[in-house]
């Protein structure tokens, strides 16, 4: 079975930093979702739009906003790790 | 549609199910403690609790629902893919490990942790207890709709076996056993769904999506002052004509069978275009397509009308990647089944007729949100409002918070949920093709929306139906099972232990978790039962209003505001639940429920969230402000 151990969380420096970090990336993210129901909302036909490769803005857009936060989760995990290897070293978590 | 009991899908799935209670049983002795109940010890491995994550949120709703609405309204139904996803970004970016740093087991445990508040305790256990009952209707609607055509079985029985294996799941081994069904389950329906896609696009887009697949015949007719007289084929009468708006429908007899055609062109050359009909007579017979039911007439449908590749019209594109694929149903035609419904004489009569419509319009929002033509404000608030909700119900959801719990560090919290939006993320872009796949090969139930994926995986074998169709179940029982779970914890640890202060002994508390689980399961069974004909998905869109309405405002302001105060919270709490409660039930849908007119509901709106969601955190900063000042001044 992949149970890892119970570990004790003791003190994280890195706590504030990746906070800062996670409201950042939140409100990057909430701007390109907000422009995708925006566009849908108010411009419905420039969603049928041809954008790239013959693919129109619906299908772009909609692809693009699931990658972005696969990608985005993958690049806020690999700075928070960094985080804390960096500030909490010798020390706690 | 009329289905036939599979002997291949029956064995297939007591396979599974009969695995998933020897999970439990095995994990069963593992569950001794209260952490073991509740929080499989917080010993998980973030791999497999990012799967089981997947597992967890991968729904009825996601896997049936969503291919549903896609395959009957296109892109309309992939936008609940983009915002169930969307969703994911505010628990990981915001949630996931502050509240891991906060709670115990339960969602009140990390609320409470700063205040030791009982009101905090109290409203927090109710809306874990409404949401999570919310989201425990539509999956056990969705379980009696999935039993239904797999095992020939009456919708109340799909429910009561999916209510009780649950219930014999989570009164056994609670949060380990429910982690492993939901990996399990979790990694079937992403490995599956992704196989069934590639067969999809293997095949490609075909005029005749396979041989059995019904061929609909249009006929020439003879107008006369507006009226069909007669049809271009000898063994046809003209039995009656019915208008409604602006369409015509024919009622034809052939050899003593009776069926209903539209009227598609009225110029120059009338025809007369076949359509699928259910007819209920007065003395309570039903025909379907103009026959009685066991003959088994009232088949499967959906195809494409005109494929052009190049500008060239083909009769089939032979395999295609994914993007070619969207590029191809871009340029063809695609014909969908809209429902109509009138009486006629003596009869109710319940028509599906051929809607030809541009594959532009497929692959781009409004089949089904009116955004472009006829639409009000209060149809584009109605998408707005729907798109709140889910952007910010996700991470509200107590059953998905309570999984930070199984984890043993903030660092692995994290990381199982960047599994789970992989994974998930994977699957919502899979969701496109199954459901438009659907579309074009005949994978279409007209009366059952969420039977989409099943009936798709059934056009390329019966092996694979059954399998998908086990999968989908086990898709239920996982998420039902984390439901209970959520709901257990909020009526045992919460009420019971919390706020009321019962002495319990460590098995006192796992016994009364099982006893709670096993109320709330069957409380489940009873609303599934009844609200069998509701809409999955609709039902699900609610469930994520309300918990983004009083449950998100209390967690974000208290991790991001310091001046937010216990009174701050359980108001803000019981206003979400209540307004979200409130205009749902006044609500068109709701309206026509109850059998009024949906045009009479005071509040034109479908989804609360637009709503209730700001009034959530309105509420906790005036309370939070007004509460702490009486507090200051005290001191």
């Amino acid at each position: 079975m992949l149970h890892e151990p119970i570990s004790e969380t003791g003190t994280d420096r890195s706590i504030p930093k990746k906070t800062r970090l996670g409201i950042f990336m939140f409100l990057f993210y909430m701007v390109v979702y907000a422009g995708f129901v925006f566009i849908g909302m108010m411009f419905p036909r420039a969603m049928g739009a041809e954008v790239i490769g013959g693919q129109n803005l619906a299908a772009v857009y909609g692809f693009g906003l699931i990658l972005l936060a696969v990608l985005m989760g993958l690049i806020y995990n690999f700075l928070c790790t960094r985080y804390e290897n960096r500030m909490n070293a010798g020390g706690a978590e | 549609m009329i289905y036939q009991v599979s002997f291949t899908a029956i064995v297939i799935f007591g396979i599974f199910v009969l695995s998933v209670l020897g999970l439990s049983f095995f994990f069963a002795r593992k569950a001794k403690s209260a952490s073991g109940y509740y929080a499989a010890g917080g010993q998980i491995h973030w791999l497999v609790n990012g799967i089981a994550f997947a597992g967890d949120y991968l729904s009825a709703a996601s896997f049936l629902g969503i291919c549903g609405m896609i395959a009957f309204f296109g892109y309309d139904g992939f936008l609940y893919s983009i915002g169930y996803l969307a969703g994911w970004v505010v628990a990981l970016f915001l949630v996931a490990e502050p509240l891991k740093r906060m709670g115990k087991y339960t969602f009140a445990d990390a609320l409470d942790a700063k205040f030791n508040s009982r009101s905090i305790k109290l409203t927090a256990a109710i809306s874990t207890l409404v949401v999570s009952i919310f989201y425990l209707i539509p999956q056990m609607v969705g379980a009696g709709a999935l039993v239904t055509p797999l095992l020939g079985l009456p919708h109340w029985i799909g429910v009561v076996i999916v209510g009780s294996v649950v219930i014999f799941i989570v009164a056994t081994a609670g949060m380990t056993s429910t982690t492993y069904v939901q990996f399990i389950k979790g990694a079937l329906l992403i490995v599956f769904s992704f196989a069934l896609v590639v067969m999809v696009l293997n095949k490609g887009i075909n005029l005749s999506p396979s041989k059995e697949y019904h061929r609909f015949v249009t006929l020439e007719a003879s107008l006369s002052a507006g009226r069909v007289q007669g049809v271009a084929h000898p063994d046809y009468r003209v039995l009656g004509q019915h208008r409604e708006g602006e369409l015509t429908f024919v009622k034809l007899e052939r050899n003593g069978v009776t069926s209903w055609w539209k009227l598609a062109a009225a110029g120059a050359k009338p025809i007369l275009e076949e359509a699928l009909s259910i007819v209920s007579l007065e003395d309570g017979t039903v025909l379907y397509n103009g026959e009685p039911k066991e003959n088994r007439k009232f088949y499967q449908v959906g195809h494409v009308n005109k494929i052009v590749v190049d500008g060239k019209e083909v009769a089939a594109t032979g395999p295609l990647g994914p993007f070619a694929f969207l590029n191809r149903i871009k340029d063809s035609e695609i014909t969908r089944f809209t429902s109509k419904a009138f009486r006629f004489g003596s009869e109710n009569v319940r028509l599906f007729y051929q809607n030809v419509t541009p594959g532009r319009e497929v692959i781009k929002p409004g089949l089904y949100y009116k955004l472009d033509k006829g639409a009000t404000i209060w149809s584009r608030l109605d998408f707005l409002s729907l798109m709140l909700a889910l952007f910010l119900g996700t991470s509200a959801l107590p059953h998905i918070l309570i999984r930070y719990y199984t984890v043993p560090s903030q660092r692995a919290a994290r990381k199982s949920t960047i599994v789970a939006i992989s994974a998930i993320g994977l699957f919502y872009i899979l969701t496109l093709f199954m459901g438009t796949g659907a579309m074009i090969n005949g994978g279409l139930d007209v009366q059952n929306s969420n039977m989409s994926a099943p009936l798709l995986a059934k056009t390329f074998g019966l092996t694979l139906f059954s399998i998908i169709s086990a999968i989908a179940f086990a898709t239920i029982l996982g998420t039902v099972s984390g439901l209970i779970v959520a709901a257990s914890g909020a009526v045992a640890h919460d009420l019971m232990d919390k706020f009321l202060k019962i002495e319990m002994s460590e098995k006192g508390k796992v016994k009364a978790g099982r006893i709670a689980a096993v109320a709330v399961g069957i409380v489940a069974i009873i609303l599934g039962i009844i609200f069998e004909k509701q809409n999955v998905n609709f039902l699900v869109g609610l469930a994520f209003a309300i918990a983004a309405s009083a449950n998100l405002p209390a967690i974000l302001m208290l991790l991001f505001w310091k001046k937010t105060t216990s009174r701050g919270i359980s108001w803000a709490i019981s206003v979400g639940v209540l307004s979200s409660l409130g205009i749902i039930l006044f609500s068109p849908t709701l309206y026509e429920i109850y059998g009024l007119s949906p045009a009479q509901a005071p509040i034109p709106l479908q989804n609360p969230g637009i709503i209730s969601i700001p009034l959530g955190f309105i509420t906790l900063v005036v309370a939070s402000l007004l509460t702490g000042k009486r507090a200051a001044k005290k001191a």
